[in-house]
């Protein structure tokens, strides 16, 4: 495997990310938003102005739950397929290229560029905040709110990918990846509760089945960061706090790492033996 | 030396490419000749890797499924399709594909040069013309100068002159010495650039014979419409039936079935029997069933 080549298509990823025009206006979406909230989290407790970092990490979850998955699942869902469609896979194939290479170094260009896009958002709004005496409250929740979040933006862009290599058309790719994004963000959470009061489930089911939906275990993570207790999330939190103790920081971060990983390997073993290009 | 051993290719039951054995010397230029579907570019998409079969290729000793990095290495690659990215400048594409094929720096211009397009460099590849983006693939193929080009029906989509000149730049690129394996559906083609034609059925070699000898062994014939004088018509067809023509009548002139190769033939016969063809139009090449 050739670190060089994979970097040369990672540029060139990066090179198309910026003219692809939906990736612009959720970064510009995402940023908006990120500057909003932070301004809102503070007026939510009555003063006006900008709010410390904690209150404003609390409040861009719900922005980060909603917008990053978006984001990831879509250009990573149009990562292979869009070039499948074109035409223009098979010729870059034809290079002395390996798929390895290939699958890596699409990866790593989106990947980069997702990451850039959220520390632009997360940036301009903590130095807002900072230059508005934001500081003063606790900035490391902050940063790990932005930690967790790659973390998910990397789990969308891996379940992108996998969509991407199951399919040879953009267009279906993107319907896949906005339908997974609803059932992920809506039918998540209405299907857990739904499950919970039809089956009567005992509340340690419940949690290990919310741990099913990476967009779940990154709103416990990043609750249990904010707050060091899950109380908020009713009895399931509860339950987890107690069963698991210090350890479920862990057990997210390694949910969250399986949600990367195991896509992404899925996603390339079928890249590697397609023979329909 | 380009080495296929016993490939197959299936797709389900239906086999495009059945035990496929054939080497290609160093320098030397072969064509895939067959109808849609004999397997051609099947064949050239599993030297290129990119499809699985059964046997093997080596592209200069480098197995194309073992070691596909070096084997394409060693090959230049001029699709059918136009498949790049549109919104890239010319010269933006070269670079890319130039740094993948680990080209010198300065190598892109100059075959962008090459192939005519050095005014060209700034516009996007989706505003050139089809004659244009085939030149481009022609300079993308040679880009790292690899010793193998394996085109798909160059000129498969191109006017007459931009055929012409594309057919220009390749004999150029054989002469240069490169090894050559395309496909193709134009004897014109065949003619400039082929030493050997493989004739393709059913994803088998039916027949190898050189440029020369296809039209023949394929049993070729020719139509011409020949345009002669009103009062000479009559007299053109007993011409031309006497001296073992098919021919029949058509409007103001005569349509003659001619072996391929052979078309002015008619023209001398009328010629002798001091009948002035005014018009001569080449209908059609007929291949035989």
């Amino acid at each position: 495997m050739s670190i060089r080549t994979i970097w040369i298509i990672a540029q060139k990823e990066m090179r198309d990310a910026l003219h692809n025009r939906w990736f612009v206006l959720y970064t510009i979406a995402f940023v908006g938003l990120a500057l909003a909230f932070s301004y809102m989290a503070l007026a939510g407790a009555g003063i006006s102005g900008f709010a410390g970092f904690g209150r404003t990490a609390a409040s861009l979850i719900n922005l980060v739950l909603l917008i990053v998955p978006l984001m990831a699942l879509t250009i990573g869902a149009q990562s292979l397929a869009g070039e499948q469609e074109h035409g223009t896979l098979a010729y870059l194939l034809a290079q002395p290229v390996t798929r390895l290479e290939v699958f890596a170094g699409k990866y790593l260009g989106l990947m980069l560029c997702l990451l850039a896009s959220l520390t632009l958002g997360f940036g301009i709004a903590g130095l807002v905040m900072a230059a508005n005496g934001g500081g003063a409250s606790n900035p490391l929740s902050y940063v790990r709110l932005v930690w967790q979040t790659f973390l998910l933006s990397l789990t969308m862009l891996s379940a992108g990918f996998l969509i991407s290599a199951l399919t040879k058309r953009a267009g279906v790719a993107i319907g896949i990846g906005l339908f997974l994004w609803l059932a992920f963000v809506f039918l998540g959470d209405l299907g857990l509760m739904g499950t919970a009061i039809a089956m009567r489930m005992p509340v340690g089911e419940l949690f290990l089945l919310s741990l099913s939906n990476p967009l779940q275990v990154f709103k416990m993570a990043s609750i249990l960061e904010i707050n060091t207790s899950l109380d908020i999330l009713g009895p399931a939190g509860i339950y987890a706090l107690q069963e698991y103790g210090r350890s479920l920081r862990w057990l997210f971060l390694a949910v969250l790492a399986l949600w990367i990983v195991a896509p992404a390997a899925f996603a390339y073993l079928r890249f590697a033996n397609r023979s329909d290009l | 030396m380009i080495n296929f051993s016993h490939v197959t290719k299936k797709f389900g039951d239906y086999a495009a490419v059945a035990d496929l054995s054939l080497t290609v010397e160093p320098q030397a230029a072969v064509a895939l000749w067959g109808p849609n579907g004999a397997g051609k570019t099947t064949v050239i998409k599993c030297l290129l890797g990119l499809l699985k079969y059964k046997g093997s290729i080596a592209v200069n000793d480098f197995d194309v499924q073992k070691q596909g990095r070096q084997a394409r290495g060693q090959i230049g690659y001029v699709p059918q399709a136009q498949s790049f990215y549109n919104d890239m400048g010319t010269l933006e594409l070269t670079r890319y594909f130039g740094q993948l094929k680990r080209a010198p720096a300065q190598q892109p211009a100059e075959l962008l040069e090459q192939v005519g397009l050095a005014e060209h460099l700034d516009k996007k590849v989706g505003a050139l013309s089809g004659g244009m983006k085939q030149r481009l693939a022609v300079a993308l193929a040679l880009l790292g100068d690899p010793p193998v080009i394996v085109m798909d029906e160059p000129t498969s989509n191109l006017d007459a002159g931009a055929r012409d000149a594309l057919l220009q730049l390749l004999a150029n690129v054989k002469a240069a010495g490169k090894t050559i394996v395309f496909t193709s559906h134009r004897l014109e083609e065949i003619e400039t650039l082929a030493d050997r034609v493989l004739v393709m059925d059913r994803g088998q070699v039916r027949l190898t014979c050189t440029a020369a000898e296809l039209p023949k062994r394929l049993g070729w014939r020719s139509q011409v419409k020949l345009r002669v004088p009103a009062a000479s018509l009559d007299t053109a067809l007993t011409v031309l039936q006497d001296d073992g023509f098919t021919v029949r009548r058509n409007g103001v002139g005569v349509i003659v079935d001619v072996a391929h190769g052979d078309k002015a033939r008619p023209i001398h016969a009328l010629s002798a029997a001091d009948i002035c063809v005014v018009d001569f139009v080449h209908l059609s090449d007929v291949e035989a069933e």
